[in-house]
Protein backbone atom coordinates (compact mmCIF):
# COMPACT_ATOMS: atom_id res chain seq x y z
CA UNK A 1 0.00 0.00 0.00
CA UNK A 2 1.90 2.92 -1.57
CA UNK A 3 -0.25 5.52 -0.07
CA UNK A 4 1.23 4.46 3.69
CA UNK A 5 4.64 4.47 2.40
CA UNK A 6 6.58 6.73 4.27
CA UNK A 7 8.58 7.42 1.10
CA UNK A 8 5.38 8.66 -0.83
CA UNK A 9 4.69 10.63 1.52
CA UNK A 10 7.96 12.65 0.73
CA UNK A 11 7.65 12.59 -2.62
CA UNK A 12 4.54 14.15 -1.88
CA UNK A 13 6.14 16.70 0.61
CA UNK A 14 8.92 17.57 -2.50
CA UNK A 15 6.38 17.97 -5.19
CA UNK A 16 8.49 15.21 -7.19
CA UNK A 17 6.73 12.25 -9.06
CA UNK A 18 10.01 10.18 -9.50
CA UNK A 19 9.51 6.57 -9.35
CA UNK A 20 10.57 5.03 -5.91
CA UNK A 21 13.32 2.76 -6.47
CA UNK A 22 12.64 1.23 -3.67
CA UNK A 23 9.25 0.85 -3.03
CA UNK A 24 7.44 -2.35 -3.00
CA UNK A 25 4.01 -1.34 -4.28
CA UNK A 26 3.66 -0.98 -8.45
CA UNK A 27 5.78 0.99 -10.49
CA UNK A 28 5.00 3.42 -13.39
CA UNK A 29 7.98 0.56 -15.44
CA UNK A 30 5.66 -1.66 -14.62
CA UNK A 31 2.89 -0.41 -16.12
CA UNK A 32 4.32 0.69 -19.17
CA UNK A 33 5.58 -2.92 -19.85
CA UNK A 34 2.27 -4.41 -18.96
CA UNK A 35 0.48 -2.20 -21.12
CA UNK A 36 3.37 -2.86 -23.91
CA UNK A 37 2.30 -6.47 -23.60
CA UNK A 38 -1.41 -6.05 -23.92
CA UNK A 39 -0.47 -4.29 -27.36
CA UNK A 40 1.73 -7.14 -28.33
CA UNK A 41 -1.05 -9.60 -27.69
CA UNK A 42 -3.90 -7.01 -29.08
CA UNK A 43 -1.86 -7.43 -32.48
CA UNK A 44 -1.20 -10.97 -31.93
CA UNK A 45 -4.49 -12.46 -31.71
CA UNK A 46 -5.31 -10.50 -34.67
CA UNK A 47 -2.39 -11.49 -36.68
CA UNK A 48 -3.40 -14.77 -36.08
CA UNK A 49 -7.51 -14.38 -36.59
CA UNK A 50 -6.21 -14.20 -40.41
CA UNK A 51 -4.63 -17.11 -40.60
CA UNK A 52 -7.28 -20.02 -41.21
CA UNK A 53 -6.72 -22.15 -38.14
CA UNK A 54 -10.19 -24.61 -38.38
CA UNK A 55 -11.20 -25.48 -34.69
CA UNK A 56 -8.34 -23.67 -33.19
CA UNK A 57 -9.26 -20.41 -33.99
CA UNK A 58 -11.34 -20.04 -31.05
CA UNK A 59 -9.44 -21.61 -28.07
CA UNK A 60 -6.54 -19.56 -29.23
CA UNK A 61 -8.35 -16.16 -29.45
CA UNK A 62 -9.76 -17.12 -25.59
CA UNK A 63 -6.14 -18.19 -24.49
CA UNK A 64 -4.91 -15.02 -25.72
CA UNK A 65 -7.97 -12.73 -24.29
CA UNK A 66 -7.34 -14.84 -21.01
CA UNK A 67 -4.08 -14.00 -20.59
CA UNK A 68 -4.51 -10.10 -21.11
CA UNK A 69 -7.12 -10.49 -18.93
CA UNK A 70 -5.04 -11.78 -15.99
CA UNK A 71 -2.59 -9.11 -16.54
CA UNK A 72 -5.02 -6.55 -16.55
CA UNK A 73 -6.40 -8.00 -13.21
CA UNK A 74 -3.05 -8.52 -11.09
CA UNK A 75 -1.25 -5.20 -12.53
CA UNK A 76 -3.62 -3.01 -13.42
CA UNK A 77 -6.38 -3.87 -10.59
CA UNK A 78 -3.27 -4.92 -8.64
CA UNK A 79 -5.12 -8.18 -7.19
CA UNK A 80 -1.32 -8.92 -6.65
CA UNK A 81 -0.96 -6.63 -4.03
CA UNK A 82 -4.61 -7.19 -2.21
CA UNK A 83 -4.98 -9.28 1.31
CA UNK A 84 -6.04 -12.86 0.78
CA UNK A 85 -9.79 -12.23 1.23
CA UNK A 86 -10.11 -9.90 -1.57
CA UNK A 87 -8.34 -12.52 -3.98
CA UNK A 88 -10.57 -15.05 -2.17
CA UNK A 89 -13.56 -12.84 -3.31
CA UNK A 90 -12.05 -12.59 -6.89
CA UNK A 91 -11.63 -16.52 -7.22
CA UNK A 92 -15.21 -17.01 -5.95
CA UNK A 93 -16.76 -14.88 -8.93
CA UNK A 94 -14.99 -17.33 -11.62
CA UNK A 95 -15.50 -20.35 -9.49
CA UNK A 96 -19.84 -18.97 -9.79
CA UNK A 97 -19.36 -17.78 -13.27
CA UNK A 98 -17.53 -21.26 -14.06
CA UNK A 99 -20.19 -23.26 -12.31
CA UNK A 100 -23.15 -21.20 -14.32
CA UNK A 101 -21.30 -22.24 -17.65
CA UNK A 102 -20.48 -25.72 -17.09
CA UNK A 103 -23.56 -26.84 -15.74
CA UNK A 104 -25.75 -24.90 -18.14
CA UNK A 105 -23.45 -26.73 -21.45
CA UNK A 106 -23.73 -30.04 -19.74
CA UNK A 107 -27.50 -29.24 -20.34
CA UNK A 108 -27.48 -28.36 -23.62
CA UNK A 109 -24.34 -31.17 -25.06
CA UNK A 110 -26.48 -33.68 -23.44
CA UNK A 111 -29.76 -33.18 -24.96
CA UNK A 112 -30.66 -36.38 -27.50
CA UNK A 113 -33.52 -34.15 -29.29
CA UNK A 114 -31.28 -31.29 -29.83
CA UNK A 115 -30.79 -32.04 -33.47
CA UNK A 116 -34.32 -30.90 -33.41
CA UNK A 117 -33.40 -27.93 -31.47
CA UNK B 1 -6.53 4.17 6.99
CA UNK B 2 -5.20 1.13 6.14
CA UNK B 3 -8.35 -0.90 7.40
CA UNK B 4 -10.47 1.86 5.78
CA UNK B 5 -8.74 1.24 2.62
CA UNK B 6 -9.01 -2.74 2.67
CA UNK B 7 -12.48 -2.22 3.35
CA UNK B 8 -13.10 0.01 0.37
CA UNK B 9 -11.11 -2.08 -1.73
CA UNK B 10 -13.34 -5.62 -0.84
CA UNK B 11 -16.32 -3.62 -0.98
CA UNK B 12 -15.48 -3.00 -4.69
CA UNK B 13 -14.39 -6.11 -5.54
CA UNK B 14 -17.82 -7.79 -4.23
CA UNK B 15 -19.93 -5.17 -7.00
CA UNK B 16 -17.58 -6.15 -9.60
CA UNK B 17 -18.25 -10.11 -9.00
CA UNK B 18 -21.89 -9.20 -9.57
CA UNK B 19 -20.75 -7.50 -12.10
CA UNK B 20 -18.88 -10.38 -13.88
CA UNK B 21 -22.30 -12.71 -13.13
CA UNK B 22 -24.29 -9.71 -14.89
CA UNK B 23 -22.19 -9.68 -18.08
CA UNK B 24 -21.88 -13.71 -17.19
CA UNK B 25 -25.59 -14.52 -18.40
CA UNK B 26 -24.84 -12.39 -21.05
CA UNK B 27 -21.74 -14.38 -22.38
CA UNK B 28 -23.81 -17.71 -21.07
CA UNK B 29 -26.03 -17.08 -23.75
CA UNK B 30 -24.05 -16.52 -25.86
CA UNK B 31 -21.89 -19.93 -25.68
CA UNK B 32 -25.42 -22.15 -26.09
CA UNK B 33 -27.00 -20.58 -29.41
CA UNK B 34 -23.12 -20.30 -30.55
CA UNK B 35 -23.08 -24.67 -29.39
CA UNK B 36 -26.40 -24.80 -31.37
CA UNK B 37 -25.99 -21.92 -34.13
CA UNK B 38 -22.48 -22.50 -35.31
CA UNK B 39 -23.05 -21.40 -38.69
CA UNK B 40 -24.99 -18.09 -37.50
CA UNK B 41 -22.30 -17.48 -35.34
CA UNK B 42 -19.54 -17.90 -38.18
CA UNK B 43 -21.39 -15.49 -40.60
CA UNK B 44 -22.89 -12.98 -37.99
CA UNK B 45 -19.02 -12.61 -37.09
CA UNK B 46 -17.82 -11.86 -40.79
CA UNK B 47 -20.30 -9.15 -40.66
CA UNK B 48 -17.92 -7.39 -37.91
CA UNK B 49 -15.31 -4.85 -39.09
CA UNK B 50 -12.35 -6.48 -37.45
CA UNK B 51 -10.36 -3.00 -38.05
CA UNK B 52 -12.72 -1.05 -36.02
CA UNK B 53 -12.71 -3.84 -32.70
CA UNK B 54 -8.79 -3.75 -33.08
CA UNK B 55 -8.82 -0.23 -32.83
CA UNK B 56 -11.18 -0.09 -29.95
CA UNK B 57 -9.21 -2.45 -28.19
CA UNK B 58 -6.17 -0.49 -28.64
CA UNK B 59 -7.97 2.51 -27.38
CA UNK B 60 -9.67 0.80 -24.38
CA UNK B 61 -5.66 -0.47 -23.16
CA UNK B 62 -4.64 3.02 -23.87
CA UNK B 63 -6.98 4.26 -21.05
CA UNK B 64 -6.43 1.23 -18.81
CA UNK B 65 -2.50 2.76 -18.78
CA UNK B 66 -3.80 6.49 -18.31
CA UNK B 67 -5.94 5.30 -16.11
CA UNK B 68 -3.51 3.27 -13.33
CA UNK B 69 -1.34 6.36 -13.71
CA UNK B 70 -3.82 8.31 -12.52
CA UNK B 71 -4.59 6.22 -9.50
CA UNK B 72 -0.69 6.31 -9.30
CA UNK B 73 -0.69 9.92 -9.42
CA UNK B 74 -3.57 9.98 -6.37
CA UNK B 75 -1.54 8.06 -4.42
CA UNK B 76 1.57 10.07 -4.66
CA UNK B 77 -0.72 13.34 -4.14
CA UNK B 78 0.41 14.93 -7.54
CA UNK B 79 -2.99 17.30 -8.36
CA UNK B 80 -1.54 18.04 -11.57
CA UNK B 81 -0.68 14.77 -12.90
CA UNK B 82 -3.91 13.29 -11.27
CA UNK B 83 -6.14 15.80 -13.85
CA UNK B 84 -4.34 15.49 -16.28
CA UNK B 85 -4.11 11.32 -17.00
CA UNK B 86 -8.20 11.34 -15.70
CA UNK B 87 -8.73 13.88 -18.75
CA UNK B 88 -6.83 11.59 -21.09
CA UNK B 89 -8.91 8.65 -19.93
CA UNK B 90 -11.98 10.70 -20.44
CA UNK B 91 -10.79 11.31 -24.33
CA UNK B 92 -10.22 7.98 -24.69
CA UNK B 93 -13.31 6.74 -23.16
CA UNK B 94 -15.16 9.15 -25.24
CA UNK B 95 -12.92 7.93 -28.62
CA UNK B 96 -14.20 4.30 -27.71
CA UNK B 97 -17.96 4.96 -27.91
CA UNK B 98 -16.95 7.21 -31.19
CA UNK B 99 -16.09 4.04 -32.92
CA UNK B 100 -18.75 2.30 -31.21
CA UNK B 101 -21.44 4.91 -32.76
CA UNK B 102 -19.63 4.80 -36.31
CA UNK B 103 -20.17 0.59 -36.00
CA UNK B 104 -23.58 0.86 -35.17
CA UNK B 105 -24.23 3.40 -37.72
CA UNK B 106 -22.78 0.79 -40.72
CA UNK B 107 -24.93 -1.94 -38.67
CA UNK B 108 -28.01 0.17 -39.22
CA UNK B 109 -27.28 0.94 -42.65
CA UNK B 110 -26.62 -2.52 -43.75
CA UNK B 111 -29.97 -3.50 -42.13
CA UNK B 112 -28.70 -5.34 -39.45
CA UNK B 113 -30.60 -4.45 -36.82
CA UNK B 114 -32.92 -7.08 -35.49
CA UNK B 115 -36.51 -5.94 -35.48
CA UNK B 116 -35.85 -2.63 -36.33
CA UNK B 117 -34.16 -2.73 -39.76
CA UNK B 118 -33.20 -5.96 -40.60
CA UNK B 119 -32.38 -6.98 -43.99
CA UNK B 120 -28.76 -8.29 -44.09
CA UNK B 121 -26.95 -9.85 -46.96
CA UNK B 122 -24.65 -12.42 -47.79
CA UNK B 123 -25.67 -14.94 -45.01
CA UNK B 124 -24.39 -17.78 -47.30
CA UNK B 125 -26.70 -21.03 -45.99
CA UNK B 126 -27.47 -19.77 -42.48
CA UNK B 127 -30.43 -19.33 -41.26
CA UNK B 128 -31.33 -15.54 -41.14
CA UNK B 129 -34.13 -16.32 -37.82
CA UNK B 130 -30.07 -17.64 -35.89
CA UNK B 131 -27.94 -14.64 -37.69
CA UNK B 132 -30.50 -12.19 -35.69
CA UNK B 133 -29.97 -14.08 -32.56
CA UNK B 134 -26.25 -13.02 -32.97
CA UNK B 135 -27.06 -9.45 -33.65
CA UNK B 136 -29.65 -9.28 -31.33
CA UNK B 137 -27.09 -10.39 -28.65
CA UNK B 138 -23.98 -8.71 -29.96
CA UNK B 139 -25.82 -5.32 -29.31
CA UNK B 140 -27.11 -6.43 -26.15
CA UNK B 141 -23.57 -7.36 -25.37
CA UNK B 142 -22.05 -4.35 -26.73
CA UNK B 143 -24.47 -2.02 -25.88
CA UNK B 144 -24.27 -3.10 -21.96
CA UNK B 145 -20.32 -2.43 -22.16
CA UNK B 146 -20.86 0.52 -23.97
CA UNK B 147 -23.63 2.03 -20.95
CA UNK B 148 -20.92 0.74 -18.32
CA UNK B 149 -18.24 2.99 -20.71
CA UNK B 150 -20.93 6.04 -19.97
CA UNK B 151 -21.39 5.46 -16.21
CA UNK B 152 -17.27 5.37 -16.27
CA UNK B 153 -16.96 8.77 -18.35
CA UNK B 154 -19.60 10.02 -15.95
CA UNK B 155 -17.49 9.06 -12.62
CA UNK B 156 -14.21 10.27 -14.10
CA UNK B 157 -15.87 13.36 -14.65
CA UNK B 158 -16.53 13.76 -11.45
CA UNK B 159 -13.44 12.72 -10.15
CA UNK B 160 -11.83 15.04 -12.77
CA UNK B 161 -13.68 18.18 -10.62
CA UNK B 162 -12.94 16.58 -6.96
CA UNK B 163 -9.05 16.52 -8.33
CA UNK B 164 -9.54 20.17 -9.39
CA UNK B 165 -10.55 21.18 -5.77
CA UNK B 166 -7.32 19.29 -4.90
CA UNK B 167 -9.87 16.75 -3.09
CA UNK B 168 -7.19 13.69 -3.83
CA UNK B 169 -4.17 13.64 -1.45
CA UNK B 170 -1.80 10.65 -0.55
CA UNK B 171 -3.61 10.53 2.59
CA UNK B 172 -7.03 10.47 0.66
CA UNK B 173 -7.60 9.06 -2.79
CA UNK B 174 -9.96 6.08 -2.22
CA UNK B 175 -12.75 7.45 -5.25
CA UNK B 176 -9.67 7.42 -7.86
CA UNK B 177 -8.69 4.22 -6.78
CA UNK B 178 -12.10 2.44 -6.82
CA UNK B 179 -13.29 4.09 -10.09
CA UNK B 180 -9.90 2.64 -11.42
CA UNK B 181 -10.93 -0.59 -10.55
CA UNK B 182 -14.53 -0.43 -12.26
CA UNK B 183 -12.62 1.48 -15.26
CA UNK B 184 -10.11 -1.59 -15.60
CA UNK B 185 -13.13 -4.72 -15.10
CA UNK B 186 -14.99 -2.62 -18.28
CA UNK B 187 -11.71 -3.14 -20.02
CA UNK B 188 -11.58 -6.57 -19.17
CA UNK B 189 -14.91 -7.58 -20.38
CA UNK B 190 -14.17 -5.71 -23.92
CA UNK B 191 -11.17 -7.84 -23.83
CA UNK B 192 -13.11 -11.19 -23.96
CA UNK B 193 -16.30 -9.45 -26.21
CA UNK B 194 -13.56 -8.89 -28.58
CA UNK B 195 -12.49 -12.05 -29.90
CA UNK B 196 -15.63 -13.16 -29.35
CA UNK B 197 -17.57 -10.89 -31.70
CA UNK B 198 -15.29 -10.17 -34.33
CA UNK B 199 -12.34 -13.11 -34.49
CA UNK B 200 -14.56 -16.06 -33.89
CA UNK B 201 -15.34 -16.84 -37.74
CA UNK B 202 -13.23 -19.63 -39.06
CA UNK B 203 -12.08 -17.62 -42.40
CA UNK B 204 -11.72 -13.86 -42.07
CA UNK B 205 -11.75 -11.89 -45.00
CA UNK B 206 -10.60 -8.59 -43.43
Amino acid sequence: MSHTDPRSLQTHDTGESVELPHSHGPTTKMFIAVWIALLVATGLTVLIASIDLGALSAPIALTIATIKAVLVILFFMEIKYQTKMTMTVLLSAFFFLGLLLCLTMADYISRAWNATF
Amino acid sequence: MDQQHETATMGMWLFLVTEIMFFGGMFCAYLVYRYNYFTAWDVGSQHMEIKWGAINTVVLICSSLTMVLAVHAAKLGNKKMIVFFLFLTILLGAAFLGIKAVEYTNHWNAGEVPGLNWHPSELGNADPRHVAIFFSLYFCMTGMHALHMVIGIGLLTWLLIRAQKGDFTSEYNSPVEMTGLYWHFVDVVWIYLFPLLYLVSHHHHS
